[in-house]
């Protein structure tokens, strides 16, 4: 059997770019979203749409749909749906796809009218599926329920705070403030997140990710080729990815994120790299406690500790430990699956184009989401040399 | 029946879940055990979840176990079964398995509501056919 190490740095992120608005806009459906940002994404790779030869998305009804708007024939398609993280996840799949030889130039790309709620594909759940007769009767609220029950019992199991958890809604909004891009940029407190109204405690209102409207895309190819384009590689030394359930109630575990455990071992094992070889971390944060069990499950610091690791704004810009410096999904924007904008973010800190707030001397990022509820996770370890 | 009129999801069986549904109607708790790795598990399947056997049974559960944690929510929501601020509790019963369910028969206040409380089961119907399990705290 083939080591799966062996693709380390084998393959490079060569573009990456948003749709050309994110915000609220009801005048873009969530297709028209997709194809600005793959637009965008290719031309930031100096990459014309006929180089492309495979393309992933998630969260529509079938994955010939995205290659047919954007007039692509592709000889190999991606469809993994696992949630907010499948971007991550088709990151590794292409990855493997081009070192496999079966494609060159991948094309990953996500629109979402989250909130105008545009073009968007009708719901999910049949009356007879799983989830409708075991989990909605009982009043989920989707992800404010299924992550707020792992909030809840770390609370009572680790003797984590509201106020801690308060800390990365703040840090993250500080990093938001110098970020042109990011919807809220105004600066907020500890007491400010406490005051905010409940929505489904232990969750304010101020610690729940944005919902918006926008799209992202980014370009995989091989680290051959990926030489000779328009702006320095971004190398994929690492990836990894895990689903451990869909429903909440199914969790293996409410004191610790298990997909996530899996998911950033093997993407340090690929690396060669551990947590104090990272330089910027982008952690998805629909609610301010999935960073904070990231950090646990990643090694960034022992289980039931993320409450004294982020307190005292150590991840703000300043701080030692640079997190979600675009704002994060809690102020810049939040479309419903907002990994792919965790990879955009990397690849720009890499490579030195994030102005105000970019990481000085940034040579390795980690990206990290989170699919369902903590139900899947994919992780990647970029740099720009190895 | 719940004093509050229910205007939730009301779910329908497949044919693997209607023994669970037909259970919570006459008040009582199914589970499925399997006599191959003497588990149990919850939601119904089947075939075993932990060791995919055939030789699987239903079993009436003790209808007792712990509030492992909880949300409260406060967002009345278009069909939200009860009215807000409610508690959208995950089980852990006595069995091993845990569920989702709501915890009724207390104030909606996280300085009452310990995890790993007692509690248990009570039936509350919301149709015809269907009967949610709820758990209340055990009396002391």
């Amino acid at each position: 059997m083939n080591d799966f190490r062996r693709m380390r740095a084998t393959a490079a992120i060569v573009g990456a770019a948003e749709s050309d608005e994110l915000g609220r806009l009801p005048h873009k459906s969530a297709l028209a979203l997709h194809m600005e940002a793959a637009a965008n994404a290719l031309a930031d790779a100096g990459l014309a749409k006929s180089d492309v030869d495979a393309v992933f998305c998630s969260g529509r009804t079938m994955a010939n749909e995205i290659p047919e708007y954007l007039g692509i024939r592709p000889r190999f398609i991606g469809g993994t749906q696992i949630g907010g993280c499948s971007f991550l996840a088709h990151v590794e799949h292409a990855m493997a796809a081009i070192h496999a030889g079966l494609c060159e130039v991948a094309l990953i790309t996500h629109g979402e009218s989250g909130h105008s709620r545009v073009g968007m594909p009708a719901g999910r759940w049949g009356d007879d599926s799983p989830t409708f007769q075991f989990e909605l009767p009982y009043g989920t609220m989707g992800p404010a329920t299924g992550y707020g029950l792992m909030a809840r019992r770390h609370m009572h199991r680790f003797g984590t705070t509201s106020e801690q958890m308060a800390e990365v809604a703040v840090a993250t909004r500080k990093w938001a403030s110098l970020n042109p891009k990011a919807m809220h940029r105004d600066p907020i407190t500890v007491a400010d997140v406490l005051a905010s109204k409940v929505i489904s405690w232990p969750f304010h209102l101020l610690d729940c990710c944005l919902v918006t409207d926008g799209g992202g895309a980014v370009v995989v190819t091989s680290a051959e080729r990926a030489r000779d384009l328009a702006k320095a590689p971004v190398y994929l030394l690492g990836t990894g990815e895990c689903a451990s359930h869909q429903m909440p109630s199914q969790m293996p575990s409410f004191e610790q994120w298990d997909a996530a455990i899996e998911s950033g071992r093997r993407a340090f094992a690929m690396a060669g790299l551990g947590p104090a070889d990272i330089d910027v971390a982008e952690l998805y944060d629909a609610f301010t406690i999935v960073p904070m069990l990231a950090l646990e499950a990643l090694g960034f610091c022992a289980p039931g500790e993320s409450g004294a690791f982020v307190s005292g704004q150590r991840t703000a810009p300043g701080g030692d430990f640079p997190m979600n410096t675009n704002g994060g999904g809690l102020s810049y924007t939040h479309t419903g699956m907002y990994g792919i904008f965790t990879i955009i973010e990397a690849v720009r800190q890499l490579r030195g184009e994030c102005g105000e707030r970019q990481v000085a001397g940034a040579r390795t990022a980690l990206c990290h989401g989170t699919g369902g509820q903590w139900s899947a996770a994919a992780t990647l370890i970029l740099a720009n040399g190895f | 029946m719940a004093e509050h009129e229910y205007k939730g999801p009301i779910p329908k069986p497949t044919p693997e879940t209607l023994p669970f549904w037909e259970g919570t109607r006459r008040g009582k708790l199914l589970l499925q055990f399997c006599r191959s790795c003497r588990q149990h598990y919850f939601y119904p399947r089947p075939l075993c979840r932990h060791c995919l056997s055939r030789d699987v049974e239903w079993v009436e559960a003790s209808g007792r176990g712990r509030l492992h944690t909880y949300v409260i929510s406060m967002r009345p929501g278009r069909s939200a079964p009860l009215p807000p601020p409610y508690i959208v509790a995950i089980v852990e019963l006595d069995e091993g398995p845990r569920l989702m369910s709501n915890l009724v028969g207390v104030e909606p206040d996280p300085e009452r509501l310990p995890c790993d409380m007692p509690v248990e089961v009570v039936f509350e119907a919301i149709s015809d056919e269907i009967t949610l399990p709820r758990f209340r705290p055990v009396p002391a």
